[in-house]
């Protein structure tokens, strides 16, 4: 089960999750592989994860520099930072992978994460592990930063009002390069959780199209963090559903499915909106009648 | 060996150059077309689909023409009519044709991974002349519609100031639907090509070709004529990337491979002349 975190900040779209999660799942392996044996549980993890934020941030970090400096549309230049990433990583398998293989070497055991099968029998059997909860940590952490901090605050002011935003001195240039960064740093933590929750090396193309689940979970979530997660474990469900049917209807109807999904949310989407705001008049109306 | 070179170049080019003229067309009247790697996919897979039932390479044609319009139109139903997100939703089609085509693959060949092979292709007699001649073809008509005709002065003002020309009495609507679903034919055109010079379907053989059509569609400024250029640029370093592999030099293929994308951000950057986008692209009020 995949939980990625995608993040629609600022106004600006993200269609970049494919690289940036291969890029952070590659520096959590190299990190991981690299540190001594003797480093604690604790300062391993950090070391691994922060690494793997760090690497999908600096892919985040290049599409929202060319954004805010050179007005680069960073749908394109996501798109195409997805494949210079895979061509990247051609580049750099030849020299780290182990020979004769499409993986880097291990990382040591300090920087594993534990599955849950391992502690509670309600997971056994699945593949499930720890960084479920990192996960939904982060997504708390992202709706209070969102919502409750001055810096979130900055970020949706962009979003949602450029022009007011920058007339009251926020830049939003730099918001914009901090929401890549952001988003970029959160799409490189879901591809830790493949490193070191479940394979523990990284493997050439794991992500296989997580990184475009990850939007269709941003649309359904309705870019609100734990709306997010909610979208994002709905994705999860169909996922492991399609396999577990596989045998009577073939798994690739669940992609259809999902693509039926996000059409049908992104264009009912405003006429729902519409009947809503529509209600309380409506209910007035009736009162005065 | 030069000319087998120059030969592989334009092979590889006429799915780039007809994808890139196809976005060209949805573009300019100001629908963002990140459908097109769907739309080449699902042509390619109607094409083999069509081409195998009905017997015939030309029904074969019909069928992924018919399919990249088809597309299109759900596209252009879902953005310009349902007013959908154009990005999420050409996301979507995306996603809709890769589940699709597995499914039907599955259901009509029996297999997860590619077609047998299709006899019908060779009752073409030159298909890679025929094809190449009509993706050199195809964005000189283009840009000639676009540029001298009532239709294509449409196109672009509805791409453009879409309030404008509805003040004139032109429908951007209506324009748009045309103008998306001509887009969708034009590109299928490079899917069958696809299916054609492989002789079968091949799960997911689309590859990213229609984000680099895209790409090559930025670098030619949205005109016909210098995307297929900048296809024919892509299509080029595609062919020096095989040559190297099959030479087995090992190292730089990746460089080479990573060369459309790396050029396409320096120009997005800005660097080597401006390319501007047509004003009202990817807006879907009207």
């Amino acid at each position: 089960m995949a939980v990625a975190v995608a993040l629609k900040g600022a106004g600006l779209f993200n269609v970049g999750g494919e690289g940036q999660i291969t890029f952070g799942a590659f520096c959590a392996a190299w990190v991981g592989a690299h540190l001594p044996a003797a480093v604690p549980h604790a300062l391993a993890l950090a070391a691994a994860l922060g690494a793997a934020f760090f690497g999908g941030a600096f892919v985040g970090a290049i599409a929202g520099v060319l954004r805010a400096l050179r007005g680069s549309h960073e749908v394109i230049t996501t798109i195409m930072l997805n494949f210079i990433v895979r061509a990247a990583m051609l580049g750099i398998g030849l020299r780290l992978f182990l020979r004769e293989s499409i993986h880097t070497a291990p990382i040591v055991d300090a920087a594993r994460l534990h599955r849950l099968a391992d502690m509670s029998a309600v997971f056994k059997g699945s593949a499930v592990n720890e960084s479920l909860l990192v996960a939904l940590l982060v997504a708390c952490g992202l709706a209070v930063f969102l919502r409750y901090t001055v810096a979130g605050f900055r970020l949706r002011a962009v979003g949602q009002a450029p022009l007011a935003a920058e007339s009251s001195g926020i830049s939003v240039k730099w918001q914009m390069v901090f929401a890549l960064v952001l988003s970029g740093g959160l799409a490189g933590l879901g591809g830790s959780n493949f490193v070191l929750g479940y394979k523990y090396y990284y493997e050439d193309g794991f992500s296989g199209g997580v990184g475009f689940l990850g939007i269709a979970a941003a649309v359904l979530g309705r870019n609100h963090p734990l709306g997010v997660v909610a979208a994002a474990f709905l994705l999860g469900l169909l996922s492991q559903g399609a396999l577990a049917i596989n045998a009577e209807v073939p798994k690739e109807l669940v992609d259809v499915l999902i693509a039926v999904l996000l059409i049908a949310t992104t264009v009912a989407t405003p006429e729902v909106r519409r009947l809503l705001s529509s209600l309380p008049s409506r209910v007035r109306q009736n009162r005065a009648a | 060996m030069i000319g087998s070179f120059v030969g592989a170049v334009l092979r590889i080019s006429v799915p780039y150059s007809l994808a890139a003229v196809g976005g060209v067309w949805s573009e300019r009247s100001g629908v963002i077309q990140i459908a097109l790697e769907g739309i080449l996919l699902g042509a390619a897979f109607c094409a083999t689909l069509g081409a195998h039932a009905t017997g015939s390479a030309l029904g074969g044609v019909a069928c992924g023409v018919g399919c990249g319009a088809l597309l299109a139109l759900l596209y252009a139903l879902c953005v310009v009519v349902g007013r959908g997100d154009q990005i999420v939703c050409g996301i979507a089609i995306n996603l809709l044709v890769d589940g699709a085509t597995r499914f039907f693959l599955k259901l009509k060949f029996g297999s997860s991974s590619n077609s047998p092979r299709v006899v019908s292709w060779e009752q073409l007699p030159h298909p890679a002349f025929f094809f190449i001649a009509v993706a050199v073809f195809l964005p000189i008509v283009s840009a000639f519609i676009l540029s001298w005709t009532r239709f294509g002065l449409r196109v672009r003002a509805v791409g453009e100031r879409p309030d404008a020309a509805a003040s004139l009495g032109v429908r951007p609507t209506r324009v748009r639907l045309v103008a998306v679903v001509l887009s969708g034919a034009v590109a299928g055109l490079g899917g069958v090509w696809l299916a054609v010079d492989q002789h079968q379907f091949v799960a997911g053989m689309s590859n990213g070709r229609g984000y680099i059509a895209l790409a090559a569609m930025i670098l030619g400024k949205w005109r016909p004529l210098s995307a297929a250029l900048a296809a024919l640029t892509f299509g080029a370093a595609e062919a020096i990337e095989v040559t190297l592999q099959a030479s087995g030099g090992g190292a730089p293929v990746w460089l080479v491979q990573m060369f459309p994308y790396v050029l396409t951000l320096i120009v997005l950057a800005g660097f080597g002349g401006r390319s501007i986008a047509p004003a009202a692209l990817g807006k879907s009020e009207q």
